[in-house]
């Protein structure tokens, strides 16, 4: 146990991971499987000093994979300086932040990358370089402010990965609106305020475009076009309403962009959390977001008008046993999906993580439709040191 | 009516009772008390201390967590905590913020330092079992005076020390109790045992304190804490050490840019 308050000196925690993901329906590619095993450790290092006013973070990631070159990867997902004070904080250095507080996706938060090859749940970042000043304004709120040297590319499967797009990603030859392409410096800010029962968070983004529109490409006569990044330069607002009343948890986020296809466009994602108590002490939520795009069709993703219901069970038992299951299902008629992860600790330093995910009903002409086969088992065994 | 009370007063050896004021009824006596109890832990500014936290199954199998508290006294209002995770190891970073108010729900966040996410939980579930244990939330937050209503019960000596006894009901309706049973020592006002009623009126658990020591010649803290479950037949001991004093810890140490800093 870390005895004192000076600080918590430089010390190495992290784990160590075998993920085997499982699809029981043949692919459509010839090039995937139907089995991928792979490896993964991210440690981190800590130090913190001056009364844990001033501290060092740097934590790489690894990922060894036993198809599929896109995914063995390797990023740093944190190496910075942080400095504390009585009103503002300074990190610099690459770091991850993350804005919001839905759950069937993430519309708001914007700072990092996605790592897409590591989970289609886009909760998996990259490491951002960045200079992030904090000014604590007590009654006034939180202003943070953000400057983002470098670009950082989605990541994306070979064409032997699975589940990916029904055409392979040109990872090497991605594009840019702006010409000075991944080295383009971005800004943001978001303030934040707690009022008693309520939070609001409103945030602005000015760069390049996290999510990159795809672009159809031909490659020549006799091979298969791909999909080349293109990488927009965007102006995105964000908002953020969260309100707590007694067991109810209602949530909005909301984003106003320009940028995108050279028309501005409103998104937004809102619902509630509705959490039990049972005697035995188990938590049982009850989930309900809905979605909604004004680029409908166009969106380059799946949440243009769907509804999330869900349920996240929390155990409360001495193994920390979770499990959280939805489905989003498309408002205007086909292609639902599906989603649960479970997870357990096993004696003092292990944790099973279980997820199942795929889709139904689908028809030709969803976004969901290049999925149809992939529906998938993912089982992770991590220790924790 | 004044002088049967004084009597009765005298006769239960509430001598070194230091309020001016009489109690009238059992339910102003109880209240007293549990005044009277919160003035001597009161000024303590803020405290950091680490906890060993050992859980106990029906069979005898233990397993062990390992948490840090720091706490902050804030005037005319609840007291503010942030718990911190350090073992097991795959939870180790997680942090808790909790602002307690004396009427009201307290305001929660928990942080997730996988995501980098601080969520805010509704504080609806103090009934819940706080990490697996036989702890409720609603048993280790900060204990208001006005949190409950008091009824004195009698005197009566447990390990040969005098104590107060008296009950107290949560007003809040989430609770998960319906009366807790409290024996308090005279001299010190130290709560040396609990015993929970669940909401049917049940005996559910028993809290023991001991080891108490004294900090900054005047705060009484207890080295240890055991919870048995009567209807479960588990248990959890609660081992605390490290207590420091005066730390100077403010209110930036409490909000939700600390709990990104929390280690």
């Amino acid at each position: 146990m870390c005895a004192s308050y000076a600080g918590v000196a430089g010390e190495w925690s992290g784990n160590a991971g075998v993920e085997w993901l499982a699809f029981p329906k043949q692919a459509l590619s010839d090039a995937q499987h139907d089995s991928y095993l792979s490896f993964s450790l991210e440690p981190e290092y800590y130090h913190e000093w001056d009364h844990g006013k001033k501290s060092f973070t740097f934590e790489p990631f690894l990922r060894r994979a036993q198809y599929d070159t896109a995914r063995t990867h390797a990023d740093i997902r944190e190496l910075n300086i942080g400095v504390t004070s009585e009103w503002w904080e300074l990190t610099a250095g690459i770091s991850k932040v993350y804005w919001g507080i839905t759950e069937s996706q993430h519309l708001v938060d914007i700072v990092n990358q996605t790592d897409l090859v590591e989970n289609l749940d886009t909760e998996d970042k990259l490491g951002q370089p960045m200079l992030d000043l904090t000014l604590v304004g007590g009654d006034l709120g939180t202003l943070d402010l953000f400057v983002l040297p470098g670009f950082r590319e989605r990541t994306f499967l070979d064409e032997d990965g699975r589940p990916r797009f029904g055409l392979v990603v040109d990872r090497q030859n991605p594009l840019y609106e702006n010409n000075s392409e991944d080295r383009h410096i971005d800004f943001a800010a978001r303030w934040y305020q707690y009022i008693g029962d309520w939070e609001v968070g409103l945030s602005h983004f000015h760069g390049t475009a996290r999510t990159p529109e795809m672009i159809i490409t031909p490659t020549g006569p006799f091979t298969p076009p791909v999909l080349t990044p293109f990488y927009p330069q965007i102006d995105q607002t964000g908002l953020e309403v969260q309100g707590i009343f007694g067991a109810w948890l209602w949530k909005l986020e909301a984003i106003h962009n320009t940028g995108f296809d050279h028309s501005p466009f409103f998104a937004a994602v809102g619902g509630f959390e509705y959490t039990f108590v049972l005697e035995n002490g188990m938590e049982i939520g009850a989930l309900m977001e809905y979605s909604w795009d004004e680029r409908d069709e166009k969106t380059p993703s799946r949440f243009q008008n769907d509804m999330l219901v869900g349920t996240r069970l929390t155990f409360n038992d001495v193994q920390s046993t979770q499990v959280l299951a939805g489905v989003i299902v498309d408002m205007e008629g086909a292609g639902h999906s599906y989603n649960l992860e479970a997870e357990r600790r096993f004696g003092e330093s292990w944790k099973l993580s279980l997820e199942a995910r795929g889709v139904f009903h689908v028809e030709p002409g969803d976004f969901l439709y290049q999925s149809r086969r992939d529906n998938s088992f993912r089982f992770t065994a991590a220790r924790y040191f | 009516m004044k002088i049967l009370n004084t009597f009765l007063i005298a006769l239960l050896g509430m001598s070194a009772f230091s309020s001016p004021l009489l109690a009238d009824t059992a339910d102003d006596r109880g209240l007293e008390i549990a005044v009277e109890a919160d003035k001597r832990k009161n000024g303590f500014g803020d405290f950091t201390a680490d906890l060993l936290m050992v859980l106990r199954n029906k069979q005898g199998e233990e397993s062990t967590r390992e948490l840090r508290s720091k706490n902050l006294e804030v005037e005319g209002d609840g007291d503010k905590s942030l718990t911190i995770f350090d073992r097991p190891q795959d939870i180790k970073g997680t942090a808790l913020l909790t602002f307690t108010h004396k009427t009201g729900s307290d305001d929660q966040w928990l942080y997730l330092p996988a995501l980098k996410r601080v969520k805010r939980i509704a504080s609806n579930n103090k009934s819940g079992p706080f990490m697996g244990s036989e702890f409720a939330y609603e048993d280790i937050s900060s204990q208001e005076v006005e949190k409950y209503t008091y009824k004195y019960l009698r005197d009566e000596p447990l390990d040969g020390e005098a104590m107060f006894v008296f009950e107290r009901y949560p007003v809040d309706k989430k609770s998960g109790y319906t009366r807790q049973v409290v024996w308090m020592d005279q001299d010190e006002y130290r709560e040396r045992k609990i015993v929970y009623y669940d909401r049917k009126n049940s005996l559910l658990k028993t809290l023991t304190f001991s080891g108490y020591e004294k900090y900054l010649d005047k705060f009484w803290k207890a080295a240890e804490m055991d919870m048995t479950n009567h209807q479960t037949g588990k248990s959890t001991k609660l081992a605390w050490s490290n207590y420091a004093f005066g730390t100077g810890l403010g209110d930036r140490d409490f909000d939700r840019n600390s709990l990104k800093r929390a280690r």
